[in-house]
């Protein structure tokens, strides 16, 4: 199972009610992934700083305490704010560096992204109370990406919780399992790619990451990953100004995908869309097996 | 006792009974359905929710307005339902008889391992139609996507369309009838001659369908079993 829901605007009026449209849909797949839940909304207008996403996994840890060591570490000015047991940092200057030195030297939290717009948050139990607690209906944005998990690859911690971002503004969702996952992360740690669990969908995040690095667009990414995936997979995955959907070639699992003038959206099943504004006038269809779609705004 | 139930269809038959699922359970609406003996019925507000108008067992006229989810009128007997919409996964799945009719697109496996009955498809279907097929006739406006047919027993498959990879894998006696472009033949699939029997049935179906004599069955491929893995044999040990 899993559910996976995805929402890319392309009216502006409705961003302010991303998080709202975004927390219904995921409602409406909580059956199919009960046991943790996450989601990613892309937002705000750069300003030129990054945005660090953490989340605790010990009470003890103090962010005060992380965000002044980043900055004695890095030399840039860090600010942050907590939302419950997650930390977005604030920082001039390198995001990258900034994840790579989080995740080697504060291991009592777990980073969940970093880029100009990106914010993930995740966490295990019901996805209702998840998106309660986090706030997921008053969040504004231009997309959001969100994941009902039933554990199949890995632990139910918050860590196996999906999004799962390893590149700057990118994450992706997983609906299936991976076969040559193991394989595939030791090539991937090999250039330079670093991840943090032993989830399969981390390794096709890092993929991705690493094909965008290498030069690739988001489409010619995941053309690529169906040459180097191995195993059953619907994707859906969140870049900046983009947002993609791929299944694999024998369509293992469900997806449907609808559209009008003001967005773009996707589901697991119907029901995560029906609530949507303007449904009844949308195009509806089943995205087609090995076949990428994708849309970016520019 | 017939006359009594006769009575009872005219009765409902004057009127149609509203289900809003916008304010009825799924649950309250499917048990109204698979509890009227006869009657014609109109649900509203779907809004993609599974099972619905599964299991009726009785000669009712169902039209649903609105897309649908998983399993819509499956194991269906006599009832003809119509779903204004497209349909999820699992469509009028193991279907026994009566009439399911989707105006829109229908998902994965519609009318998988269905018995008997006739499924039509205005739009596409995507993968698996009508796999483990068993006396059901499936008539698919649109195209279809892969492994469609696989291991079909009995029943057929007509596609004005064109149909995906795989088609009738590991096929026994179903007959499939396809108008367009097949991608790929599955195993022990081969296509066939069309004999008068087979023109004549087709039509039939495609009458049944509301198509009219401006499709051609001349203008279908027959497709079937060539009959080579019904027992095991050690040279065709890599197709098993």
């Amino acid at each position: 199972m899993c559910g996976i829901v995805g929402l890319f605007l392309k009216d502006k009026s409705l961003e302010p009610g991303l998080g709202r449209l975004t927390a219904a849909m995921l409602h409406e797949m909580c059956g199919r992934g009960p046991d943790s839940a996450g989601f990613a909304v892309y937002g705000g207008a750069a300003d030129g700083t990054s945005k660090i996403c953490a989340v605790r996994r010990v009470p003890s840890l103090d962010w005060s305490d992380v965000a002044a060591r980043l900055g004695k570490a890095t030399g840039s000015k860090v600010t942050y704010e907590t939302i419950e047991d997650h930390a977005v940092i604030r920082i001039d200057g390198d995001g990258a560096a900034a994840r790579a030195w989080l995740i080697e030297n504060v291991p009592e939290a777990t980073v969940l992204s970093e880029g100009e717009a990106i914010e993930i948050y995740k966490g295990v139990g019901d996805p209702d109370a998840i998106s309660r607690r986090l706030r997921l209906a008053a969040f504004s944005g231009t997309h959001a990406i969100g994941h009902t998990r039933m554990a199949t690859e890995s632990a139910v911690t918050i860590a196996g919780s999906h999004p799962f971002s390893t590149g700057r503004d990118t994450c992706l969702v997983h609906n299936g399992s991976l076969s040559n996952h193991n394989r595939l992360r030791e090539t991937l740690r090999r250039h330079g790619e670093r991840f943090q669990t032993e989830n399969d969908t981390e390794v096709a995040a890092g993929y991705l990451s690493w094909r965008m690095k290498e030069g690739d667009s988001l489409k010619e990414a995941l053309e690529h990953a169906l040459d180097d995936l191995d195993g059953f997979y619907t994707f859906v995955v969140g870049t900046r100004d983009g947002f993609a959907v791929l299944r694999d070639p024998i369509a293992c699992k469900p997806a449907v995908m609808a559209e009008t003038d003001a967005w773009v959206a996707f589901g697991s099943e119907f029901r995560a869309l029906a609530a949507l504004p303007g449904i009844d006038g949308a195009r509806l269809w089943e995205p087609a097996p090995a076949t990428v779609y994708a849309w970016s705004r520019s | 006792m017939a006359a009594a139930r006769e009575g009872a269809r005219a009765a409902h038959d004057a009127r149609n009974t509203d289900l809003d699922l916008a304010s009825l359970s799924l649950r309250q609406a499917n048990e109204t359905l698979q509890k009227a003996e006869a009657g014609s019925f109109v649900v509203a507000n779907p809004r993609g929710a599974h099972a619905l108008a599964a299991g009726l067992t009785n000669p009712l006229d169902v039209t649903i307005n609105g897309h649908v989810g998983y399993y819509c009128g499956g194991m269906n007997q006599k009832a003809h339902i119509t779903i204004n919409g497209n349909a999820g996964t699992g469509v009028a799945e193991n279907m026994m008889s009566g009439r399911v009719h989707v105006k829109g697109d229908a998902s994965q496996s519609a009318g998988a391992t269905g018995c008997g009955g006739l499924l039509i498809i205005d739009g596409n279907a995507s993968a698996r139609l009508g796999i483990s097929l068993r006396g059901l006739d499936i008539v698919v406006k649109g195209s279809i996507g892969h492994m469609a047919a696989f291991m079909a027993q009995a029943g057929t498959i007509v596609v004005l369309g064109d149909a995906g990879d795989a088609l009738g894998d590991s096929i026994y006696e179903a007959r499939l009838f396809v108008r367009g472009k097949v991608k790929s033949l599955g195993t022990d699939c081969i296509a066939k001659d069309m004999r008068e029997e087979h023109r004549t049935l087709l039509r039939s179906l495609l009458d049944a369908a509301g198509i009219g004599p401006e499709i051609d069955v001349a203008e279908f491929t027959r497709y079937g079993s060539a009959r080579k893995l019904y027992n095991f044999h050690i040279d065709n040990l890599g197709s098993y």
